[in-house]
């Protein structure tokens, strides 16, 4: 296709009609914003709502204290654990829509699609739901209680105490659960369309050659759909890691994250210039993280997302 | 029924398989029970949400009589609806940009396009409540131009995702009817309308969809944007959620995935099961 590409020096009218409006509203409405959050991270407070461009470093030194350093360690702990799980959950889900047949694959992937497509606040507000102090998640858990204690009673030994509600939301198991449950279809995406591309002879002479599943599955799969898993992993890893929603709905006061602190800077400590620091920072890391995938030298193109 | 069926399950039938199938159910039960129980607790008619009462309309009566609550929706949808339209310009363009013309710093364009795609949220947010500080943007101002931030905001990250859904749809038109249009007289105009512009279509819808419910979905950049008087819709579940919990939410939320729902399903009307798999 490259050589197919015009010249702009040639197309000098219809080039300049075409490009002036998207870069015009990107350099205005993106770049000038980004760069104006950018000065004030090197600025201080000199006044209640006055900002002075000092070049000062102190909010990058401040940012880096334990306090804010330990949040930050954590948030990427955190969204590890969530990509990580994701695709434990999802790589089987991929697999079953890959294999699935003609007719129902179509479907299988709009079933996925739809939760993604559906207001993040409002999944984040059904998963509450169910897993407050008398959803459904705690009803389920004392009824498998009151099994394992009916058990106890038939093999003659003293049945459980009564069930007591768990607190299942407002901690860090529920963040955990709650960004796993809106990324999923995130990781899901990418793994099917890396998988659906896979050449199935491939798997089909493995399996022939006296190969096991999960033998075939380590060594044909696993390495031959790697740019979907990696592609998979970046969609899933960076927005979880700037998540705002999930752990300020459903964590506990521990369980914040990075996303979480900026917040605060802007809406109640009113720190805007530290709080610039932290954006930076987080968008820096996020970087850092796009820079090791496309080292790995697998630029995955998957879709749109 | 596939379950009980008597022919041998073939090596590459995972699906097939019990334990793929029960996998796969769980995982929709995971991603559907807590909606589906949403939606069918909105007709319950108990304050305390968990036990089934009986059914009403009560809490959609509630929800529609709460005008700050219709408005938020009125407000949301005219964000979205005038979002879309001028992010399917600008992604139109941009996207026939990268498609069509060698320039300088090409990839240098290419890669700030998809930066408001895989900045996070919340720094996108923070970035446009600085600058609409700092520019002194007016505030106060009659409907619908009281939600001109919000709406520049949304247009600044929603565009990108259009671009990029164009250009791909556009490698795969055909070069030659382009220079057969212009070979019998046609002006830059007269292709650009008649021949780009239907071979783009399918790439202009699915880029509308994405933006419009992109638009309707965001909260956090939308809560660093608005003011007291540009609530919209996620904004005043989320003050819902935080101060109290009230089945009048179950009701909105259930518009809200019923109206997502219409939404698929017109775009599903436009090009098929497949098509909407393929725009992914």
């Amino acid at each position: 296709m490259a050589g197919s590409l015009q010249d702009w020096r040639q197309h000098k009218r219809p080039f300049a009609a075409i490009v002036s409006a998207p870069i015009f509203w990107l350099v205005l409405f993106f770049l000038v914003p980004m760069g104006i959050v950018w000065l004030y991270s090197f600025g201080e407070n000199v006044g209640p709502a006055a900002i002075e461009i000092t070049g000062t470093l102190d909010n990058y030194k401040r940012a880096t204290e334990w306090l804010y350093l330990s949040i930050f360690l954590k948030s990427l702990a955190v969204a590890a654990l969530v990509t990580f799980i994701c695709l434990i959950v999802g790589f089987p889900v991929a697999m079953a829509i890959t294999f699935a047949t003609e007719k129902w694959r179509p479907w299988l992937l709009l079933a996925i699609m739809l939760p993604f497509w559906t207001n993040l606040l409002i999944r984040t507000y059904a998963l509450m739901m169910l897993m407050g102090q008398n959803g459904y998640a705690n009803k389920g858990l004392g009824a498998m209680w009151d099994g394992a204690s009916w058990l106890r009673t038939l093999v003659g030994l003293q049945p459980l105490e009564a069930w007591t509600p768990v607190q299942l939301l407002y901690n860090n198991f529920a963040v955990v659960l709650g960004l796993v449950y809106v990324h999923l279809p995130f990781m899901v995406l990418p793994l099917y369309s890396a998988l659906d591309r896979l050449d199935k002879s491939l798997i089909e002479a493995s399996l022939d050659l006296g190969a096991g599943h999960f033998r075939t599955l380590m060594k044909i799969v696993v390495p031959l759909a790697g740019s979907g898993i990696a592609a998979g992993v970046m969609i899933t890893l960076i927005p979880a890691l700037g998540a705002y929603l999930t752990p300020d709905l459903m964590g506990g006061t521990d369980s914040q994250m990075i996303a979480n602190v900026i917040e605060r800077q802007f809406k109640r400590a009113n720190d805007w210039p530290f709080g610039a620091a932290l954006s930076f920072l987080l968008i820096y890391a996020m970087f850092a993280l796009v820079a090791l995938q496309s080292l790995r030298g697998s630029r995955a193109k998957v879709g749109a997302h | 029924m596939a379950l009980f069926n008597r022919q041998p399950i073939a090596p590459l039938e995972y699906t097939r398989k019990l334990w793929m199938r029960s996998w796969l159910g769980a995982t929709l039960l995971f991603l559907y029970a807590p909606l589906i129980l949403l939606m069918v607790f909105s007709f319950n008619d108990s304050k305390r949400n968990v036990v089934w009462k009986g059914f009403t309309f009560k809490y959609y009566e509630k929800a529609f009589a709460n005008e700050s609550l219709v408005e938020a929706m009125v407000n949301s949808l005219t964000i979205a609806l005038l979002a879309t339209v001028f992010s399917v310009i600008l992604g139109a363009l941009a996207g026939v940009m990268l498609w069509r013309f060698r320039f300088p710093m090409k990839s240098a364009v290419e890669g700030v396009m998809s930066l408001p795609i895989i900045v996070p949220e919340i720094c996108l947010g923070v970035a446009m409540l600085i600058f609409f500080a700092r520019m002194d943007w007016p505030t106060g101002l009659p409907w619908p131009l009281n939600l001109s931030a919000i709406t520049i905001a949304h247009i600044t990250f929603c565009f990108p995702f259009v671009a990029m859904v164009v250009r791909s749809r556009m490698a795969s038109f055909n070069r030659e009817q382009e220079e057969a249009a212009k070979d019998l007289g046609a002006s830059e105009w007269q292709t650009f309308r008649d021949i780009l512009l239907p071979h783009m279509r399918p790439g202009l819808i699915a880029g509308a969809l994405l933006s419009f419910t992109l638009s309707l979905d965001d909260f956090v950049i939308t809560f660093f944007t608005s003011g007291p008087d540009t609530i919209t819709f996620p904004v005043k579940v989320y003050s819902m959620v935080r101060f109290s919990v009230t089945p009048e939410v179950n009701a909105a939320s259930t518009i809200l995935i019923i109206l997502t729902i219409v939404l698929t399903a017109v775009a599903l009307k436009l090009q098929g099961v497949k098509g909407i798999a393929e725009t992914h």
